[in-house]
């Protein structure tokens, strides 16, 4: 059999499957990553000093420990704990869904990366766009609706895309706890046909593939946001 | 050119504010009460506290101590933790800021909008006005500032006069009652300054209500209705031009006036 036929026979298929799975898990911890973000760099420039305190622990903590091991903690503690919190009510123990698990651990690394995103592209918008706004008498969600956020937009993509490219790549650590994804299932691919550089050749080309269409798509969008700026040479 | 005080209606009133930046004591007791159709000027040096005094009023600063009244309403205060006044009400303060249109000494345009829509977005967001009727006015002050041609420019693509100039037709589109304005040609090369002056001097003739913190002499005795001289956080000199300027009291007003043309 040549590499060809053991991916029309359906390895080829199931690559594709990682692939959304993969796409499925990185978007939505990248979006679950932007509202603690949002939510985080709102906290550490308005907050409580209490507020401030608990953020700055959470977005050090989680940038100064290694992924994988984070990944491995919070999917077996937070998966425990779930457990345990149900036992003690009562309940007895559920399965976590995998997805759901991925998901929030990723999130929660995303956010502590997009919290300072944001934290600093807000703080780099000219104090004065938003005392124009409250001059006008904007309530404050209106104000951060209409002028903070796209004002910060322009300071805020390089760094989110950046966030998203790693997204797509950490998504491939969630496989050590074995949630099939395009890594995991190019691992099993590889494994059972022993066509190990075919398999992961295919499977780098298809993160490739995602993250250059994601490039173009930044690109896109960075251009949007700075639609109002003269272009620096 | 100039008028004599209106004797309109209150539309800002003033009482002994006081404003403290940590020790330092900025405002010491000013108070000022413009009427319907007034234009006061104040002036003063750098450091004197006239800026200060002017965000004051629409709670861009929060003062430590005084009372402000506009239109006939008194904004409530309550001391915060701070040691400074806020207001108690957010929807009254937000209500009251939509009356006083503001003039920044650095326009503070909003870069991510062109000059229309930074005309529109608070009357159609603020106000609630049909965007097309916002549109329509926008227009027209657009066309009265001298910009309607540059109305899909964004800021970064104009000069500091146009910007001043779509940050005046910005402030007028909230159709305040009164006209704040912060050193409006401070900021400027001097061969623009004349543009920006004869809108604002347009809107004087109007009899419109204004507030103007300004280093340009000459002008405010040419429109100001009254003038205030601010020295050390505190009135020195005050009275209609014709006095201020040409008859100070004030040893200290005379060299001011006589210092800066």
């Amino acid at each position: 059999m040549s590499g060809l036929d053991l991916l029309a026979s359906g390895w080829g298929r199931n690559l594709l499957y990682g692939a959304v799975s993969t796409l499925e898990i990185s978007f939505l911890a990248y979006m679950l990553g932007l509202l603690i973000g949002l939510l985080g760099a709102r906290g550490k420039l308005s907050g409580g000093k209490l507020t401030r305190r608990l953020l700055d622990a959470y977005t050090t903590i989680v940038r100064s420990i290694p992924e994988l091991l984070l990944i491995v903690v919070l999917f077996y503690t937070g998966t425990q704990g779930l457990n345990n919190l149900l036992l003690s009510l009562g309940v007895g123990p559920v399965r976590v869904n995998g997805l759901i698990a991925a998901v929030a651990v990723l999130g929660v690394v995303q956010g502590a990366y997009s919290t300072e995103v944001l934290r600093g592209a807000i703080q780099a918008i000219p104090v004065g766009q938003i005392e124009a706004a409250k001059a006008y008498g904007m309530s404050p969600f209106l104000l951060f609706r209409r002028i903070t956020m796209p004002s910060m937009l322009p300071y805020a993509i390089p760094g989110l895309s950046n966030l998203w490219l790693n997204a797509t790549k950490d998504s491939a650590l969630i496989s050590v706890v074995g949630y099939l994804e395009l890594t995991k299932i190019s691992q099993q691919a590889a494994g059972g046909t022993k066509w190990y550089f075919m398999f992961y050749t295919v499977a780098a080309g298809m993160y490739l593939v995602i993250s250059l269409a994601s490039l173009q798509g930044f690109g896109m969008l960075d251009r949007y946001v700075r639609r109002g700026q003269p272009q620096v040479r | 050119m100039a008028k004599g005080s209106s004797g309109g209606q209150p539309a800002v009133v003033v009482e002994g504010l006081h404003k403290s930046f940590g020790d330092l004591e900025v405002l010491k007791g000013v108070s000022m009460t413009a009427h319907e159709g007034d234009v006061v000027s104040m002036i003063g040096a750098s450091g004197s506290g006239k800026s200060t005094f002017l965000r004051c009023i629409n709670f861009l600063e929060m003062p430590t101590q005084g009372r402000i009244q506009v239109t006939g309403e008194d904004i409530s205060l309550k001391t915060g933790h701070d040691g400074n006044l806020h207001p108690t009400d957010r929807r009254q303060l937000e209500r009251i800021r939509t009356r006083l249109g503001m003039v920044f000494q650095s326009f503070n345009l909003w870069p991510h909008l062109n000059v229309l829509e930074n005309v529109i977005e608070a009357p159609v967001h603020v106000l609630k006005v049909p965007k097309a009727e916002a549109i329509e006015r926008g227009e027209a002050l657009l066309q009265k500032v001298g910009l309607y041609e540059k109305k899909t420019q964004y800021p970064a693509f104009l000069s500091g006069g146009q910007q001043q100039r779509a940050a005046i037709a910005r402030a007028l589109a909230m159709n305040p009652k009164v006209m704040l304005f912060d050193e409006p040609t401070s900021a400027l090369d001097p061969e623009l300054v004349g543009e920006v002056l004869r809108v604002i001097r347009d809107l004087a003739l109007e009899g419109r209500t204004m507030i103007l913190v300004t280093h340009e002499m000459k002008f405010a005795r040419d429109v100001s209705s009254h003038v205030i001289y601010l020295h050390k956080g505190l009135i020195e000199e005050e009275g209609p031009p014709s006095q201020v300027f040409g008859a100070p009291r004030s040893e200290r007003c005379k060299q001011f006036v006589s210092s800066i043309h």
